[in-house]
């Protein structure tokens, strides 16, 4: 009785892990797909022959995206806005998350200046007014468009904040004694053991100024000004959006497939690279992100 | 231990966030006027005339206004419910994988989408999803299709809630996964001792262990139900799926930067804006109070 119990209980087993294994390499499917597409002849993927297998192996999709220099122009605006960006992201998110960890008797304008941050965090401006002020401010067709507007990551700040005040108010007290000032504080003391928080939201930062696009589209006027993901956008989706339109542009679309499928997966590299990374940090981040008291 | 100088350092430290908070969001909140006004780009917000509330009555009138706000409610309350329900189910499952190479496996492949942009994803589903595309073919197999995903407006909803939950059912989890490692073991060795099946200790233990999760969850989930996801829309959508598939953040984006109908399109914002803004404080509140959530 209890034998047959303890098979019937592995046979579950092997079963719920056998469909979640099928699930996990269904969710990479398309992505299978899409780099299967890239090394394929034209022909083959024309004629829908491409699924999971390259047909016709080749690398001239690649070999002719080493030599677009367009597509690296905006790859390369898309590393600067990372690089810019990042940067400003990490220090903007240190220098206000330590004022906000202190008590309020220590700093006393702390609860007025958390409520504000928390306000501008919920709060939804509209598109048009947002497109308006950047305007106005003669940022469009500037990298400063692409990294300013959110400059200040608010929910990184509240992490980073929830982090530095779990660390323990000793190590301050000592430094205090020694006559540091808050920012050698900072530096010395609250930097240096925040480590996992601070790769956690600088990864954030990282994956989220490589993902935009739509600030790309609306801010820069000229196209040699875009960010790879609007790049693409316009590319690949802009293009078939008006496959609609006749035999011609499909055929022209069909011919393209190869290259845009490339494409996409070129874009996806700089992603996957990090991926290690972020799965080391990102779940930290989450728990960090919901902290309950 | 302090010092009177420390706020000084503090009120310099938080200075530059909250200048770049009052240009990029506070000056656009002022900048939302324009609502009342028959904004015109050349006299600027000083010159346009006052309208009053001329754009919300003809925002009331149009019909596009109805359908919009109801296929944004429909879109993201369907992808909040199955999105919840896929990661629950698939958290539940994976919480009964003891292998721990396998679990691994399994989460590696599962996180990797939403680390992806839409514009990567959707460029993908429009290939995937086309007549010849791998899904069509699939679908073959079994003598169905072919089906116009992404051209048929009544298969198309279920074209964004399907994708959204591929891509993000496995980072939802997380928090899921969380909550089963916190539950104490002994609850389920005493449930073992009782004779508690798999399934009785999953319905008698882990649920309700991830109940108090569920209900976060949920609560802080109300505030984004204006929210149907623009960038995954924007990169799926076309006219022929409007009727369907257009939600409010499209449509602001279209009437409001590509006609230039700033009025109405700010108008349209603003309306979201507030309505965003009370649906958030209520589900703030909610979560604080049934499941002791605090942001800070």
């Amino acid at each position: 009785m209890v034998a047959s119990k303890k098979l019937s209980d592995r046979i579950v087993d092997w079963l719920i892990m056998v469909f979640l294994v099928a699930l996990g390499v269904s969710t990479l499917l398309p992505l299978v797909n899409t780099l299967a597409v890239s090394l394929s002849n034209k022909a083959a993927v024309s004629a829908g022959q491409v699924n999971l297998w390259p047909v016709g192996f080749n690398l001239d999709a690649y070999n002719y995206i080493v030599q677009d220099t367009r597509f690296w122009r905006a790859f390369g605006v898309s590393v600067q806005r990372v690089l810019l960006g990042g940067a400003l992201n990490f220090i903007l998110a240190v220098i206000t998350a330590f004022p906000l960890s202190r008590e309020a008797k220590e700093f006393p304008l702390r609860n007025v200046i958390m409520w504000l941050f928390v306000f501008g965090m919920i709060l939804n401006v509209g598109l048009v007014p947002w497109f308006l002020t950047i305007d106005n401010y003669g940022l469009l067709d500037t990298i400063w468009a692409l990294v300013l507007p959110g400059a200040v990551p608010i929910w990184n700040v509240i992490i980073l904040m929830n982090y530095f005040r779990g660390i323990p108010k000793e190590l301050d007290e000592a430094a205090r004694i020694d006559g540091a000032n808050p920012w050698q504080v900072l530096w010395h003391i609250y930097l240096p053991t925040s480590l996992p928080a601070l790769a956690t939201i600088t990864l954030f930062s990282i994956v989220g100024h490589w993902n935009s696009f739509f600030d790309g589209l609306i801010l820069m006027n000229n196209p040699d000004n875009y960010p790879l993901q609007t790049y693409i956008q316009q590319l690949v989706i802009a293009e078939r959006s008006v496959l609609h339109g006749g035999q011609a542009q499909l055929m022209a679309k069909l011919s393209n497939a190869t290259l845009n499928a490339a494409k996409l997966f070129v874009a996806m590299i700089p992603i996957l690279l990090i991926y290690p990374f972020l799965q080391r940090y990102f779940i930290r981040g989450i728990t960090l992100g919901s902290v309950k008291e | 231990m302090f010092r009177k100088s420390d706020a000084t350092w503090y009120t310099l430290m938080a200075l530059p966030g909250l200048i770049l908070l009052i240009l990029f969001t506070f000056v656009p909140l002022f900048y939302s006027v324009i609502a009342f006004q028959k904004f015109n780009p050349a006299l600027g917000i000083r010159n346009s005339p006052w309208v009053g509330l001329d754009n919300f009555l003809l925002l009331f009138r149009i019909p596009d206004s109805r359908t919009v706000f109801f296929n944004t409610l429909f879109i993201a309350t369907m992808k909040i419910i199955f999105l919840q329900l896929v990661a629950i189910v698939f958290a539940l499952l994976l919480n009964e994988v003891r292998l721990a190479t396998v679990k691994r496996s399994v989460q590696t492949m599962v996180y990797l989408p939403h680390f992806l942009s839409w514009v990567i994803l959707a460029g993908i589903l429009r290939s995937i999803l086309a007549r010849d595309g791998l899904v069509n073919d699939f679908l073959g197999i079994f003598g169905v299709g072919p089906v116009y995903f992404l051209g048929n407006p009544t298969v198309f909803p279920w074209v964004l809630i399907g994708s959204e939950v591929w891509k993000e059912f496995g980072f939802e989890a997380i928090v899921y996964l969380a909550a089963l490692t916190a539950i104490n073991p002994t609850l389920y060795e005493v449930a073992e001792l009782d004779g508690a099946g798999r399934w009785q200790k999953m319905w008698y233990i882990s649920i309700p262990g991830i109940a108090p999760t569920i209900i976060l969850l949920a609560s802080l989930s109300l505030g984004n139900v204006l929210n149907a996801g623009f960038d995954q829309i924007f990169n799926l959508y076309s006219p022929i799926v409007y009727s369907t598939g257009d939600i409010i953040d499209t449509y602001v984006y279209r009437v409001g930067l590509v006609q230039g109908q700033y009025s109405l399109g700010t108008a349209v914002g603003l309306l979201k804006t507030v309505i965003s803004l009370i649906l958030i404080a209520i589900s703030y509140y909610l979560a604080s109070r049934y499941a002791n959530y605090r942001i800070f």
